[in-house]
């Protein structure tokens, strides 16, 4: 056993704070859609675009972050391994088996997180960002544009929001998968990632990222 | 219910300085009075049934007492009218305080700033004509077909703009501390946010049973009081009424133009109320918003074989008049016959609908109506179809989708943590 630091202080940071926000932008986005009522509509209509009002603000950080500290290469798709992995998480974890591509620094996510991360920063968050921000400005849209109907943005803003609730789920238990149940929240916490056994980084991680590198 | 063949009521407001009969030229503008908007000495006043003089002497009308005019006093006292020279016949429409409109009544002569930040005191201490702004006398309004206001300008783009509404002070962007009220009054009036219940210090009357009419005590027209609103309640002459105060308004799409049920149309009388006037307006249309209205609610007189509303003879010193004899048949036929309109001489009464637009009494900014008033499911516009809006609306179809969802991967990350328990159990 062995630890590794692996998420910086800003990573760290980040991370909290997007939970959070998208915890909050749940909780006042579907009072607003009228599932339920706790807040009061002026309440939750208030917080909800304050808050993505800030998350806007942050995902510009994040993404000036990773564009600045090369962070961006962790994010590079790969197929290699993505059946192993799901096989893994699907059948092996329950005999206790090790991960077939453990974490190291240069590698902080498996081929499965990878893709997932990718999808949801290139195509969901803008895709939320995108119909939320039609939605606010629905008055100032120009006449001709083909969105006249606030009922679809409406609609298409909830489909995104439904997307981030499953991922929410998921990703969350995902967390009490590592060696113990609590060692990847912790590590999220601390930096610190206890890692099994430390092993090589493997040929077709590092050809990549040297490849990017260049 | 009808002018004609009740003139002699009904013209101590509706125009008609010393009507006579029938041949009264009311469209000669020396046939005005002056006085009843130009007064000042707040002492004018015309005895109710004097035919659209003021007495000649002083007279009294149930129960008050009608002075004779000082002429010379009120002559001199002349200037821009007030809001209780307008008041006379604007707050008493119909026969008493609040009995026609909801947002106009005698508690506008003096309005606390609660009832009406323009016209209080404490507030603008607006006169009517300060809104209702005057050409050579054609006084700015809404005015049956015509709409109320096409040009939704500000003053400050044009100061000639014929007719004041609430943008031409305010421009259709007032809000500053809550920006998307802006985004809102291009759909929905100031008026519908703006005032929140109409007639919140006096009752307005809200339903009008003719119907039950012509009960009499020994053979005597009689009188009972509301004592909770201090209003009358039951009157031989005019049957049941029912008032309130502090009403909740009803919300339509409105263009500012109005569509009357004249006595020459037909009704339905199978599908009460008969709306006696219809209030015009669509969600497509760029000039219509949602507006707040009164509905005042009545059971009246119908010629049942002909289907047309029927005209009363209510007023006057003969065999026929209702008030004197309280003889339906008679009253009905008598108007009729004056107007000369056809009647089958076979009656009935039903339930009908009036709607009046609410734009006074508007309230302190902070007594606006709150966001949720409208964006809940149980809303004030609730009833409202045809357009999405967020807090009252939900989608079918993706919500059912979506829960499933959420349930599903719940369910799915539920199973595969059981599972994981049990065989790290067993390993150990
Ligand atoms: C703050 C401005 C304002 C003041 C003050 C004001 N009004 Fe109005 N009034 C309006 C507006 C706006 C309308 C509706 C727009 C239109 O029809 O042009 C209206 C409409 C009316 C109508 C037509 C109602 C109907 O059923 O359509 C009457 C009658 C009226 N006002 C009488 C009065 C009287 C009497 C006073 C004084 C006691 C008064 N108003 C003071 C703004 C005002
Ligand atoms: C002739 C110009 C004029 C017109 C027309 C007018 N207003 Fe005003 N309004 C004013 C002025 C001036 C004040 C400030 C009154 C004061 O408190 O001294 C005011 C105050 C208000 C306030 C109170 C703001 C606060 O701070 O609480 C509201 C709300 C308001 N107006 C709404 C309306 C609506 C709704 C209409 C249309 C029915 C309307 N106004 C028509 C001039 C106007
Ligand atoms: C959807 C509801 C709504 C509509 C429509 C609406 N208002 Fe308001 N208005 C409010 C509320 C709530 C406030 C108090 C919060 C604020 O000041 O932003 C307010 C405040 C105001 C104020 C005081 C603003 C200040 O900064 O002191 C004025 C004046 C006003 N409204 C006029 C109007 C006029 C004129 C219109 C029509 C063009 C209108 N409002 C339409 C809800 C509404
Ligand atoms: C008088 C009722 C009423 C009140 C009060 C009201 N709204 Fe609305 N609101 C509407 C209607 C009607 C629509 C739909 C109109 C449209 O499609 O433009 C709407 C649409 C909206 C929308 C979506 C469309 C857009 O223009 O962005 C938002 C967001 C909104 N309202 C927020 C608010 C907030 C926040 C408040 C309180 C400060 C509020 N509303 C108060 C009636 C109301």
């Amino acid at each position: 056993m062995e630890k590794i630091y692996l998420y910086t202080r800003f990573e760290r940071f980040w991370h909290w704070l997007q939970g959070l926000l998208i915890i909050l932008l749940i909780i006042t986005g579907f009072e607003i859609h009228s599932t339920y009522s706790i807040l009061g509509f002026e309440n939750a209509f208030k917080i909800h675009n304050y808050a993505a009002w800030t998350w806007l603000i942050l995902f510009i950080f994040i993404i000036f972050w990773m564009s600045i500290t090369g962070e961006w290469r962790q994010y590079i798709p790969t197929m290699k391994k993505i059946f192993d992995v799901m096989m893994y998480y699907a059948f092996y974890i329950f005999k206790g088996y090790p991960h077939p591509v453990p974490k190291s620094k240069r590698k902080k996510h498996n081929p499965l997180q990878r893709i997932t991360y990718l999808a949801i920063v290139s195509f969901l968050i803008p895709y939320q960002i995108i119909t939320g921000f039609l939605y606010y400005f629905y008055n100032e849209l120009p006449k001709s544009m083909v969105i006249k109907d606030l009922s679809l943005l409406g609609a298409l803003h909830t489909i995104g929001a439904f997307a981030f609730i499953v991922f929410l789920i998921i990703h969350v238990y995902m967390t009490t998968t590592g060696h113990t149940w609590t060692a990847h929240i912790k590590s999220m916490f601390t930096g610190w990632e206890e890692v099994d056994n430390p092993h090589e980084i493997e040929e077709w991680e590092v050809k990549k990222q040297a490849k990017a590198e260049k | 219910m009808n002018i004609a063949s009740n003139e002699a009521r009904c013209t101590s407001c509706h125009a008609g300085y010393g009507w006579k009969d029938k041949n009264f030229d009311f469209s000669n503008e020396e046939k005005v009075d002056c006085l009843v908007c130009h007064d000042q000495s707040l002492e004018y006043k015309k005895f109710p049934s004097g035919a659209g003089y003021p007495s000649k002497e002083d007279k009294y009308f149930e129960g008050q007492l009608f002075k004779k005019p000082d002429f010379n006093k009120s002559a001199q006292s002349v200037g821009l009218p007030g809001r209780h020279n307008c008041g006379a016949c604007h707050f008493n429409g119909g026969g008493g305080d609040g009995v026609k409109h909801g947002d106009l009544d005698s508690s506008l002569i003096d309005p606390p700033y609660e009832l009406d930040v323009h016209m209080s005191k404490d507030g603008g201490n607006f006169s009517c004509a300060r809104c209702h702004t005057t050409v050579e006398h054609k006084i700015a309004g809404r005015c049956y077909k015509t709409p109320a206001f096409t040009d939704r300008k500000s003053v400050l783009d044009d100061d000639m703009v014929k007719r004041i509404s609430c943008v031409s002070c305010h421009t259709e962007t007032p809000h500053k501390e809550v920006k998307k009220l802006n985004d809102h009054t291009d759909k929905v009036s100031c008026q519908a946010c703006h005032i929140p219940a109409f007639a919140r210090k006096n009752p307005t009357k809200m339903y009008w049973d003719w119907s039950t009419g012509g009960k009499l005590k020994d053979g005597k027209p009689y009188v009972t009081m509301d004592e909770e609103m201090n209003r009358i309640k039951y009157m031989s002459k005019k049957g049941d009424f029912t008032w309130k105060k502090n009403v909740e308004p009803e919300y339509f799409w409105f263009n500012g133009s109005m569509e009357y049920t004249l006595l020459t149309d037909k009704i339905d009388p199978s599908d009460p109320p008969v709306k006696l006037n219809r209030v015009m307006g669509d969600m497509n249309d760029e000039k219509s918003r949602i507006y707040p209205f009164k509905v005042h609610k009545a059971k009246q007189p119908y010629d049942k074989k002909n289907n047309t509303m029927a005209a009363v003879h209510l007023f006057g010193n003969d065999k026929t008049s209702y008030w004197k004899n309280f003889h339906w048949g008679n009253a009905i036929q008598a108007a009729m016959d004056y107007m000369e309109l056809p009647y089958s001489g076979e009656y009935d009464f039903i339930e009908t609908e009036y709607h009046f637009p609410t734009t006074h009494m508007v309230a302190p900014a902070k007594n606006a109506l709150s966001c949720k008033e409208c964006h809940s499911r149980n809303g004030r516009l609730k009833k409202m179809a045809g357009f999405y809006m967020p807090g009252r609306d939900s989608f079918g179809f993706i919500d059912k989708t979506g829960f499933a969802l959420i349930i599903l991967s719940l369910c799915t990350v539920f199973v595969h943590g059981i599972i994981r328990i049990f065989s790290s159990s067993k390993k150990e």
